[in-house]
């Protein structure tokens, strides 16, 4: 008789769990979160540094929630499966603001710059890109490029271009970064194709070329490359800005180089998501980072190309100076912007997997 | 001789095996005193990144949200499991095979599978991503591993004392309380401590679960590889070290001072 009784209320309990849980949720408290005093920001760690971010609360009374991811992918598939929701600023990589324009379902909303009023800091040199020729969706945030960082010491040849880290001489002491657009696009540039070549017999011809610099490779790092250019382990690397200003920091004798071919730029853009719950804070948040004197606290803190004209005369001498830092317009002239490579990203996948078994 | 030859070997075994486990540790505990922000140079001793550290609200946060979620979910893992387990054990019933095989699905899922799988399954109940998801998720994933602990403790337990109590009148709860659990109890505590271990550790499920104001520890440190990895986290690593040491010592000398008393 108990064990009966005990068995349907067991089982009572349990629909009854499933059922509240299945309604109770149901209705997302999504009225009043467009009054909150909060904004979600989603972004790599430290992207934004702290002080901002505490001048932002101070200033407008607004608490920001600070998420990270490591990869855009990683973001991608979030957003993906929060479907545009959740987040209100997102900072991410231009070739992702390429594919999220692209999905069926886009992700993301056209930023009403009538509310920007520091838009107009922005240099014009930066807008209009290709992923966004209107500057519809994003805003740039700052700009990465990829230089060659070498030991005048150890490598006795003149570096001027990608060209160069061919050179026998160079055998197993460079540094290359663990990203298979930079070094594929290193080879197609040495053949003098664009870094998002599709065409199958193009790419193979860039295997060909990777083979041959395979035994000069000794690292790959995409995280912390300056640290074997640092502690001797390498002698010549290829490396984003900010890594390549920490290098000079760890070994001041370091030289920097800015690939006479032009460099990889990678832009990185403020974006606001389709769904996002409080879009007045985003709004106020993208405003306040783009004011010049918080600008130039972006910069000192995170050692990449700064994109705002307003934010030059808080930079202190030091970073102006800064070769890794400051590169001046033309290079950008000259630079290459990475783009989704399609359909071809199997072909690049492949390419890489077996450069680096070699 | 030849002992004293094969005895040196032993200890240079040993040796060797423990600096492979801790010399890396040793690394990232001195090099959280380092003066610059290298990981490569050491050049001079500062606490510097221990007050950094106690102002980084970010990362302060992001600890106690990985200690909470892994405290909450490995006490109800432990529950659950324990109970499971001794019903899986003990009792027959209908599908009991394949339920025993079931249970090993958390463990061998691939994590990313087991991430999105969760997203989607929250999403459609239209639950908001924070604490309670992530504990909900961890909870899932660490019911296996004292499951498992539990009922592999319980395959070699011995009926008989049990049986006894039984015999002199003790109710099912009784001997439940003061017989099976504290005989099980190593079993149910090893199997916590995994649990808690695999949840503070979690990386992918994490990323997927939370929300925008439950960002976890280990999110925090792979996205901050980007930018640098500040001594900061150093100096956390070290702390959590002085804590597990901490917290190991003082359960062995409780331990010890039990077996004095008996």
């Amino acid at each position: 008789m108990l064990k009966k009784k005990f068995k349907v209320l067991s089982v009572v309990l349990a629909v009854s769990i499933a059922a509240f849980s299945l309604a109770g949720c149901g209705k997302s408290s999504s009225e009043n979160k467009s009054t909150e005093k909060v904004v979600n920001l989603f972004t790599w760690a430290n992207y934004v540094p702290d002080n901002v971010i505490k001048d932002f609360e101070k200033k407008t009374g607004i608490k920001v929630n600070y998420s990270n991811f490591a990869t855009n992918e990683e973001m991608l598939a979030k957003l993906q499966a929060v479907k545009g929701g959740e987040y209100d600023v997102i900072i991410c990589a231009d070739y992702m603001v390429q594919i999220m324009g692209k999905q069926k379902q886009v992700l993301i909303q056209p930023i009403d710059k009538s509310a920007i009023p520091n838009y107009k800091n922005i240099d014009k040199a930066y807008l209009g890109q290709y992923f966004d020729k209107t500057n519809k969706y994003s805003v740039p945030y700052s700009l990465g490029s990829e230089m060659i960082v070498y030991n005048p010491d150890k490598v006795k040849k003149d570096i001027k271009g990608i060209n160069d880290l061919w050179d026998t001489s160079l055998k197993g002491s460079e540094v290359l970064l663990d990203d298979p657009r930079s070094v594929i696009g290193m080879a197609l540039t040495k053949l003098g194709y664009s870094i998002n070549e599709t065409d199958p017999a193009k790419l193979a011809q860039a295997k060909e070329e990777l083979t041959k610099l395979r035994p000069n490779v000794k690292v790959f790092d995409a995280d912390t490359p300056h640290t074997s250019l640092i502690n001797g382990d390498t002698s010549i690397g290829v490396m984003w800005g900010s890594q390549a200003s920490a290098a000079i920091k760890g070994n001041p004798k370091l030289k920097i180089v800015y690939p006479q071919d032009g460099m990889q730029f990678e832009e990185d853009n403020l974006i606001v998501p389709v769904k996002a719950p409080h879009e007045k804070n985003a709004e106020t948040l993208i405003n306040f980072l783009l004011d010049g004197k918080e600008s130039s606290k972006v910069t000192t803190s995170i050692e990449y190309i700064n994109v705002n004209t307003a934010a030059k005369k808080y930079m202190p001498q030091e970073l102006l100076n800064n070769k890794a830092v400051y590169v001046p317009q033309e290079e950008l002239k000259k630079g290459k912007h990475l783009e989704d490579a399609g359909s071809a990203s199997k072909e690049f996948d492949s390419i890489w997997s077996e450069f680096k078994q070699q | 001789m030849e002992s004293k030859v094969l005895r040196r070997l032993e200890r240079a075994y040993v040796i060797l095996i423990f600096a492979f486990l801790y010399v890396p540790i040793a690394i990232i505990v001195i090099y959280s005193f380092n003066a610059t922000k290298s990981n490569v140079v050491f050049s001079g001793i500062t606490l510097d990144w221990y007050t950094a550290l106690f102002n980084d609200d970010d990362v302060i946060t992001a600890l106690i949200n990985s200690l909470t979620i892994a405290a909450i979910s490995t006490a109800i893992s432990a529950v659950i499991g324990t109970v499971g387990a001794i019903g899986l054990e003990r009792q027959k019933f209908k599908g009991k095979g394949a339920i025993d095989l079931l249970i090993y699905i958390p463990i061998v899922i691939p994590e990313i599978i087991m991430g999105i799988s969760l997203l989607v399954f929250f999403s459609a109940l239209q639950m908001d991503f924070g604490i309670l998801t992530l504990i909900l998720a961890h909870t899932t994933f660490c019911i296996p591993f004292v499951l498992i602990n539990v009922k592999s403790r319980l395959a070699g337990f011995d009926m008989s004392v049990e049986e006894a109590a039984m015999d002199l009148g003790a109710s099912k709860f009784t001997v439940f309380r003061t017989i099976t659990i504290p005989l099980i109890f190593p079993a149910i505590i090893s199997g916590a401590m995994l649990a808690f271990a695999l949840s503070l550790d979690d990386v992918i499920i994490n990323f997927f679960v939370s929300g925008p104001e439950s960002t976890t520890l280990p999110i925090k440190i792979f996205s901050m590889l980007r930018f640098g990895l500040s001594p900061e986290i150093n100096a956390l690593c070290t702390i959590m070290l002085l804590a597990t040491f901490v917290v190991l010592i003082l359960s062995q000398v409780t331990k010890l001072k039990k077996k004095k008393i008996e």
